[in-house]
């Protein structure tokens, strides 16, 4: 089960009302390598993991997903909070205003709804494995060229946060499929 | 919203044992064994309910789990998504 608690796990902070950023910002939040697709993929994939230590890194890492997910949703609700609707107009975020007005509807930097096409469970934990450590590296990229989208500090540093996130949960990943990789081989021989 | 000063600096020092407790957590998880790595985690762990238990007591619940007093606290402004954390960076 989950309990809610009442912080972030980052001080989630904006500068200014870079409305253009908080328009990119919904590639994390409801894109293809969005937080989102992570935290679900992982919770998706843990039933089947064999061994101990993968059962629990899925666990933890897909519910910090879920906390990185909201760390995004409130750097963008941050942003365009106090735009009026001209203004998002302008910087694009028309559609979005229309549709959601200001709620943080899980889809991506174009507008494209969210789907579980994005991400995959399949009963093999190497190759489930192999989906996460691929997953968390375009995480990182998609962050990379975020920060090359923005001048607000605010955004930059909560971006720097998330990115470097992703990778140690790469590297948690790595040791995760060395340690099922070892069981699978022991298992083998006898 | 601003929180003020003394509820944002020990806000800001529970997220970052918090945060502490999770790189342990998924560190852990792949080195169980690791007993220097268990030390400094239950250090840490100790640390956090310490500052957990003075936020609540001073400035509200961080999880449901508390008692409240009339009315339930739990609902209170700012939520998480709310506060400036701005003045603590
Ligand atoms: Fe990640």
């Amino acid at each position: 089960m989950w309990i809610y608690e009442k912080k972030l796990q980052y001080p989630a902070w904006v500068e200014g009302c870079d409305l253009k950023i908080a328009k990119l910002l919904f590639a994390q939040y409801g894109g293809p390598d969005s937080e989102l697709s992570a935290g679900l993929r992982y919770l998706s994939q843990r039933y089947s993991m064999p061994i101990p230590e993968a059962k629990a890194v899925l666990t933890d890492i897909g519910t910090e997903e879920l906390a990185h997910w909201e760390i995004i949703a409130t750097l963008i609700y941050k942003i365009i909070d106090n735009a009026t609707p001209e203004e998002l107009v302008r910087a694009g975020m028309g559609p979005n205003y229309v549709q959601h007005g200001r709620d943080v509807y899980p889809a991506d930097a174009a507008g494209v709804p969210w789907t579980a096409s994005y991400i995959q469970a399949i009963e093999d934990p190497i190759a489930n494995l192999h989906e996460d450590l691929a997953a968390e590296q375009k995480a990182r990229t998609v962050y990379e060229h975020l920060i090359q989208c923005t001048n607000d500090r605010g955004v930059i540093a909560t971006l720097s946060f998330l990115r470097e996130r992703e990778i140690v949960h790469f590297q948690r990943f790595g040791e995760t499929l060395r340690l099922v990789q070892e069981y699978l081989d022991r298992k083998k021989c006898y | 919203m601003d929180i003020g000063r003394d509820r944002l600096d020990m806000l800001m020092q529970l997220m970052a044992l918090e945060f502490t407790a999770v790189e342990w957590n998924l560190y852990l998880d792949t080195h169980p064994y690791d007993q220097e790595a268990l030390a400094l985690h239950n250090e840490n762990i100790e640390a956090l309910n310490c500052v957990k238990d003075a936020y609540e007591m001073n400035f509200g619940p961080i999880t449901h789990e508390v008692a409240s007093p009339c009315p339930w606290q739990w609902i209170q402004d700012p939520w998480p998504w709310e506060i400036d954390y701005k003045r603590g960076l």
